[in-house]
């Protein structure tokens, strides 16, 4: 990869929106971002999957300016983060995990602050409240205060403010997060839809499997500070072994049972999951279960679940990080990451 | 028993871990003794008072030796030569002077024939306490020169004091007005400009912020000018509302209109200066929040809105001369309460501009434009 520096301008390569290199963040001795490289196509959606704590907010602070980066390099539309975060600033929308709107205005009144922030003329600016609003249908709510509003009905109130300036590249930290099932819907089917409209490049973090498989055109697995895989989610979910997955339950597995199920027809990984319970990753889900079935009898143990379905992000995370998606402490390392200003932990 | 238990344990723990909370829970009380305990009660000194001498006789002199003791002893005064009255008058009235004693010409001769010799003290009793105090002192010097012991037997009569007021009597209502349009704006800038930015910062409003192309100049000026509006509106309220309780009539004057508008725009914008200055790095909401009464108390008492700053120990006046509320109070009297000129406040309202300009170049380069 050619990179060339000049003014803060990356004219590496053509068609990316975003492009990182090598970013290392750190907090004292504690390394949250540990050299990860990634670039972000024109006009994509690209997720940052990973369970909390992963590096996925450290990263997007990384790229938005909020937070400077301890190594390595950022660039936004060409433009160097660290070096230029202006003109970065001015190519972005970002909607960050917390509610940044004032929830004692009104939606149209957060939306003209902010369009005047950016410099967006009068004219211009009260054209693009009137279509955000539409199409994240908020326009019979436009002169609500925000904190009357459900979290859903903030949450794309957020959205619509975060494209009042008219964004190339679009920034969302768990925009669902805390949304009911319905709302998260919602949210999903808005973004295509301004993704489609506008023209936007969307990078998006989650820490939901469906959200990334649905939304997303490519996605980063991040686990522990580095980008553990990168691709679509077809070709993440192809690349692990088996297209089937038979989660099993046993009332009681005896010993040696795990090595037992591996000699079955098809299986080509099984992964012991505590409790007698498996997950058996197999190319022919079908004959594997009924080999499964005949086996169990056999040998008189008794199921007490089964199901089967196809590969899913969820069996690509635990492929690649050896663990389900988790929240964990992040304190076992003896850091915590620092809270955002004024938050107590 | 244990669930009531629990909920005793969680608060607390709390409280453990705010050493913010637990230091101003120690702290206010501490500082509230020491300032008002040091604020009220004292005796006044270092009164700058004149003498306007036009007697230049002998018995001039002995009430100048006299007025020489009392300045080195108990320090109630400091004496300030004038040789002109009008001068001397005009200059209590400007608030350069705390009262002026006039001897007048034919004061000795009157003396020595028996002629109802008379002192004449200008007291500025738009301050009751410090007027009380000089009259209190000027009388019992002239009634030690008139004792037995320090006067010749063929002196045949006793010297008279005469107090010259140079304002009508002065309700306490009105004394106190100047102080709390002041702490109005300090309120104002308490809570606009101090709890709500923390809070805000807290709330992750300002994080919208900082990702738009906005300079942290921009940022720190569009957040102090907010306060300081917020703060003149409380000013302005309060000082047409107060004017009107306590009938100031001459509040109202388009010249005096203008001085108390553009002294109350000054202390609003020293006291946002001041407020951000503190809260530039503050995170923790509970901060402003105990920092509200520690604040009120180091500024507001030793102005000099409820009492003298004359009558406070030397630290105390120490923190009064760096003070805005001193300017701003002192500034509010002589435009409310003495109708005094320009010059009276012109002093009030450079300290307060420039106290205001200096806090804001502090806080620009300690503003933080990242998280």
């Amino acid at each position: 990869m050619s990179i060339r520096t000049r003014k803060g301008l990356h004219s590496g390569h053509q068609g990316q929106a975003i492009s990182v290199e090598n970013i290392v963040k750190k907090y004292g001795d504690f390394e949250a971002v540990k050299g990860v490289t990634f670039d972000v196509k024109d006009g994509e959606i690209f997720g940052l999957l990973g369970p909390n704590g992963a590096g996925k907010s450290t990263l997007i602070r990384m790229m938005t300016t909020l937070i400077p980066i301890t190594s390595g390099k950022a660039f936004i539309d060409g433009y160097d983060v660290s070096e230029n975060p202006d003109a970065a600033r001015r190519v972005i929308g970002v909607i960050p995990q917390a509610m940044t709107s004032d929830i004692d205005l009104t939606i149209t009144e957060n939306m003209s602050i902010y369009a005047k922030l950016y410099g967006v003329p009068r004219a211009e600016r009260e054209r693009n409240i009137d279509e955000l609003l539409e199409a994240v249908d908020l326009t019979k709510w436009r002169d609500a205060q925000v904190k009357t509003l459900s979290g859903g009905m903030r949450r794309r109130a957020e959205i619509a403010r975060g494209l009042v300036h008219n964004p190339r590249i679009f920034f969302l930290d768990e925009p669902t997060t805390g949304l009911d099932p319905v709302s998260r819907v919602a949210v999903w089917e808005m973004l295509n839809k301004l993704k489609s409209h506008r023209q936007l490049t969307i990078l998006i973090t989650t820490h939901y499997m469906d959200e990334a498989d649905r939304l997303c055109d490519r996605i980063a697995i991040v686990d522990h500070g580095q980008l553990v895989a990168l691709d679509t989610p077809m070709a993440l979910k192809t690349s692990v072994p088996g297209n089937n997955v038979v989660e099993v339950q046993f009332l009681k597995a005896p010993s040696g049972w795990a090595e037992r199920l591996h000699d079955l027809s098809g299986v080509q990984s099984v992964q012991d999951e505590g409790s007698s319970m498996f997950r058996l990753l197999t190319s022919t889900g079908s004959q594997t279960t009924t080999a499964l079935v005949e086996l169990s009898v056999r040998a008189g143990v008794e199921i007490k679940t089964l199901t089967v379905q196809n590969t899913s992000l969820d069996d690509v995370f635990v492929h690649y990080t050896g663990r389900q998606l988790r929240d964990e402490q992040v304190k076992a390392f003896g850091f915590v990451m620092p809270p955002r200003p004024g938050m107590r932990s | 028993m244990n669930r009531m238990l629990a909920i005793i344990e969680r608060e607390m723990r709390k409280f453990f871990r705010s050493p913010t909370l637990m230091i101003t829970a120690m702290i206010f009380p501490l500082v509230q003794l020491i300032i008002l305990g040091n604020a009220f009660g004292g005796k006044i000194r270092d009164a700058r008072v004149a003498i306007v001498d036009e007697d230049h006789g002998n018995q001039a002199v002995r009430i100048r030796e006299a007025f020489s003791s009392v300045e080195s002893n108990v320090r109630t005064f400091v004496a300030v030569d004038y040789s002109d009255e009008v001068r001397a008058r005009e200059d209590v009235r400007q608030g350069r002077l705390e009262g002026a004693l006039i001897i007048p010409p034919q004061f000795s001769r009157r003396f020595y024939e028996g002629e109802n010799p008379r002192l004449g003290m200008v007291v500025d009793n738009s301050d009751q306490f410090m007027a009380n105090s000089l009259q209190t002192k000027m009388q019992e010097l002239v009634n030690s020169l008139n004792s037995p012991a320090a006067t010749a037997k063929r002196i045949p009569s006793d010297v008279a004091l005469e107090i010259v007021e140079l304002y009508p009597y002065i309700e306490y209502l009105k004394y106190l007005l100047p102080g709390s349009i002041s702490l109005a704006m300090f309120v104002s800038v308490m809570i606009g400009g101090g709890m709500l930015y923390i809070d805000d910062k807290a709330r992750g409003v300002h994080e919208g912020y900082l990702v738009t192309p906005i300079t942290s100049m921009e940022m720190v000026l569009g957040l102090n000018l907010a306060g300081a509006l917020k703060a003149i509106m409380a000013g302005c309220a309060l000082t047409i509302l107060g004017s009107l309780i306590a009938g100031l009539g001459s509040s109202f004057q388009p010249a005096h209109v203008l001085q108390w508008f553009l002294l109350i725009c000054a202390t609003s914008f020293a006291f946002n200066g001041l407020m951000f200055l503190l809260m530039v790095r503050v995170e923790d909401p509970l901060v402003p929040r105990a920092m509200f009464g520690i604040l009120n108390t180091l500024l507001y008492f030793p102005s000099g809105a409820i009492y003298p700053v004359q009558a406070f120990p030397k630290w105390l006046r120490v923190i009064s001369y760096v003070d805005p509320f001193s300017y701003a109070v002192h500034g509010l009297k002589a435009t409310l309460l003495k109708e005094a000129s320009w010059v009276a406040v012109s002093q009030d309202l450079l300290y307060l501009t420039v106290f205001g300009l200096v806090s804001l170049v502090i806080s620009v380069p300690l503003f933080k434009r990242t998280l």
